[in-house]
């Protein structure tokens, strides 16, 4: 048992820590927002020269080896910077996919493209009426000759505007809520027959609505086996859930440590607010639930990384779900009140930390959704 | 990072495990399982037990019979006692007084208490609260005054647990009400419970059990000898306890064998036409305890391992551990209580019977009994003081 981080991790999370300090601070981040793409090529070109974008892939990939947990510290660094960079939904997303499913002139072709930042993906898979099954898929890919045609429509696309490749899911057989049947595809963004309805998401990152008529892919943009995707889509799927609970430790940490530095420092009735034991306690609740949220964080990134039972690992991926989307509303919505009106403000951080969290909630299902797989998941 | 037990750490979880599935008697077993009150001589049947094995003070230097495990060890043995259901050992002795006495006794006192402690030769009991000092411990009345070689006690304890067993009580008394600091003039004194002038009266809490009890004290005579650390000094060594608390405060062992036991009685229990362990509305209460006790665990293990490497004591993180842990065992004991439904009702038997549920008649006392967790041992309010002050400096 060992809860720290070793040399290496430490490392890597001072120098995104520094690099965010100083070269990602909160007016830098409301530019890059600003801007048309939504997103720095300078911020990615120096993820790529930290070594960021190769943490979890293989060093024949040019990466390092690593896992969840060597991105734990990484992930946080984000959180807390609410950094808008496309991180998880290319390196801890599509790329995973890529890399678990992908053959080896796939992975050739594509991870060491990623490693060196020159490669953005991201994966469409989300359909209207899907919520959070990850198997309601109802796009359709059917083999002409040689090549696939991939139809369908896939809603909030993260990433997508800045993707160069998409991985796209879509049926090859039965219906539309079938656990099999689902097969994965390379796409180019910018292949024939695909569009995008481009637009901001709430918590300021760029998403698209994606719509593929007819796209023409050629045998070798089957991703994994035909029909077999299900498992591969769960497990990356689980893989992001848990770097993204790491992401909301950071963000919480940020809403916690504003609102504890406001209690110290605004003034009512001559005093700080903080020495208000209403709301001394509001906040002490604020940081056991970051705490608990931490502790479920950290399990969850284990359990992606070293559970060989797939159950036992969807479950307590599930379990730090839940804890983690009840602590991001918790936590947000507390730092709003304790803030006052100033919280409500989009000139204070704080403000942006709430948008955050709150998408974090539900990204990749809510706590209710996450309740019932781990109920569904019980052994006894 | 690594979330799971060493080698080293998963034998000797087997050992501790194995050995009390193999000396943890029948009867105690089922007692604390069917939630029954336990006697005096089922606390110090155990506690013998464990003293024979020696593993009755862990944490005590092992001159005095300490096991010399670390404090992830020592976590280990104490949740699997949890786990396992064993009858609680009563920290009074082993793990309250006894500190005081490693740290601030005089060779005399240590010699003549510990080895008593550790037999189970002396049942103890700790008399802190009075009537008018609850939260406000600091402002206790009881009354000592000096008259030669005896203090002369006079006041009144509250909330006295155990005291109807105990041979010897360790209190918080004032020797001076003349200090400017209310803390200052309150002294630390051991005292045989068959000293004249000491009357126990029973509490009897809303679930009918005797746990609690107020002591009166009416001009008892305390030898000077029996004053611990010096006159005055008393706060010091209160203050010193506290930040001594056990990491074990979560007690997660106890609730993790709560909640297979309720998910074993909520599978059994027929909500329309199914079993209520599959009823959403009950089943997302239960995930959620689960998934809250999980993280817990967790916690509690990264504060351990933060301990080992940094040799700092817990501090406010206990507060933590206290405030979840709490929590967890009392919405563990609501469920139970949701789940036996219309047979929550039963409460004492006519005659003891044959065919007396047992069991399910003591759930409904048990959740009454589960109130007292976020009252006792520093309210869950005053936990959250101790944060606010210690770690955010509010």
């Amino acid at each position: 048992m060992n809860f720290d981080y070793n040399e290496e991790q430490q490392l890597l999370a001072d120098s995104i820590r520094r690099f965010i300090a100083k070269d990602y601070d909160f007016e830098t981040r409301k530019k890059i927002v600003a801007s048309a793409e939504g997103a720095s090529a300078d911020v990615w070109r120096t993820f790529a020269e930290m070594g960021l974008l190769g943490i979890p892939f293989a060093s024949a990939h040019g990466g390092f080896g690593g896992g969840a947990i060597d991105l734990m510290s990484v992930m946080e660094a984000i959180g807390e910077g609410l950094v808008v960079e496309p991180f998880l939904c290319t390196v801890g997303l599509a790329g995973q996919l890529v890399a678990r499913g992908g053959s080896e002139a796939q992975r050739n072709a594509l991870l060491p493209a990623i490693v060196e930042g020159r490669l953005k993906m991201a994966f469409a898979h989300t359909e209207n009426g899907a919520r959070y099954d990850l198997a309601h898929v109802a796009a359709t890919a059917r083999p002409a000759g040689k090549v696939w045609l991939l139809d369908g429509e896939k809603r909030v696309v993260l990433g997508a505007p800045l993707a160069d490749k998409l991985v796209v899911s879509a049926r090859t057989s039965g219906k539309t809520a079938d656990a099999k049947g689902i097969s994965l595809f390379l796409v180019d963004r910018a292949a024939a027959g695909v569009s995008l309805r481009p637009y901001a998401t709430l918590d300021e990152m760029r998403a698209a609505d994606v719509v593929l008529k007819g796209v023409e892919v050629g045998a070798d943009a089957l991703l994994g086996k035909e029909g077999e995707a299900g498992p591969l889509i769960e497990e990356a799927v689980d893989f992001a859930t848990a770097l993204m609970c790491a992401e909301a430790v950071g963000a919480m940490k940020h809403a916690n440590d504003a609102t504890l530095e406001y209690l110290k420092t605004r003034k009512q009735f001559g005093v700080p607010i903080g020495t208000f034991q209403a709301l001394q306690h509001r906040m002490v609740d604020m940081v056991i639930a970051a705490e608990q949220a931490r502790s479920m964080a950290c399990l969850a990134c284990a359990k992606v990384d070293g559970e060989k039972d797939a159950r036992e690992r969807a479950r307590l991926v599930s379990a730090a779900k839940v804890k983690i989307a009840d602590a991001c509303r918790q936590v947000s919505q507390e730092s709003i009140q304790l803030h006052g009106g100033m919280g409500m403000t989009e000139e204070l951080k704080v403000s942006h930390s709430f948008r955050r969290l709150t998408m974090i909630a539900q990204q990749f299902g809510d706590a209710e959704h996450h309740l019932a797989r781990f109920a569904a998941l019980d052994r006894g | 990072m690594d979330l799971n037990y060493s080698p080293e750490e998963l034998s000797f979880r087997d050992e501790v495990r194995g050995w009390l599935n193999a000396n943890l008697p029948d009867n105690l077993r089922r007692k604390v399982a069917e939630y029954q009150e336990l006697t005096r001589e089922d606390l110090l049947g155990w506690h013998r037990i464990l003293a024979r094995k020696g593993w009755v003070a862990p944490s005590w230097p092992k001159e005095w019979g300490g096991t010399g495990w670390n404090v992830v060890q020592r976590y280990i043995f104490e949740e699997e006692c949890g786990y396992a259901g064993t009858p609680p050992l009563i920290p009074f002795g082993l793990s309250m007084c006894a500190p005081v006495l490693l740290k601030f006794g005089t060779e005399a006192q240590k010699k003549r208490f510990l080895p008593r402690i550790y037999n189970g030769e002396d049942f103890w009991c700790q008399g802190y609260s009075e009537p008018g000092s609850g939260s406000d411990l600091a402002s206790l009345k009881t009354k000592a005054q000096r008259q030669g070689d005896h203090y002369v006690v006079n006041g009144q304890k509250i909330w006295t647990t155990l005291a109807h067993y105990a041979d010897w009580i360790f209190c918080l008394v004032r020797t001076d009400s003349g200090t400017s600091k209310r803390q200052e003039g309150i002294s630390f004194l051991l005292f045989d419970m068959k000293t004249p002038g000491i009357t126990v009266r029973p509490l009897v809490l809303m679930d009918g059990g005797h746990e609690v009890n107020e002591v009166f004290f009416d001009d008892v005579k305390v030898p000077v000898e029996n004053l611990v650390f010096e006159e005055g000094k008393g706060w010091t060594v209160a203050k010193y306890l506290l930040g001594h608390e056990r990491m074990n405060t979560g007690r997660i062992g106890a609730s993790k064998r709560e909640l297979a036991k309720l998910k074993e009685f909520a599978a059994k229990q027929v909500a329309n036409g199914r079993p209520l362990i599959d009823d959403v509305r009950f089943r997302d209460k239960l995930s959620r305890v689960e998934i809250e006790l999980t993280a817990l665990e967790i916690t509690n293990l990264r504060f351990l391992d933060q301990m080992r490497r940094t040799g700092q004591p817990p501090g406010a993180d206990v507060s933590m551990l206290k405030i979840k842990g709490t929590e967890i065992q009392q919405a563990l004991s609501e469920l139970m209580m949701q789940a036996v439904g219309p047979l929550a009702q039963p409460f004492k038997p006519a005659n003891g019977g044959d065919g007396f549920d047992f069991f399910t008649a003591a759930i409904a006392p048990r959740y009454c009994n589960m109130r007292k967790t976020t009252i006792y041992a520093g309210s869950n309010e005053i936990q959250r003081n101790i944060i606010s002050k210690m770690t955010l400096g509010l």
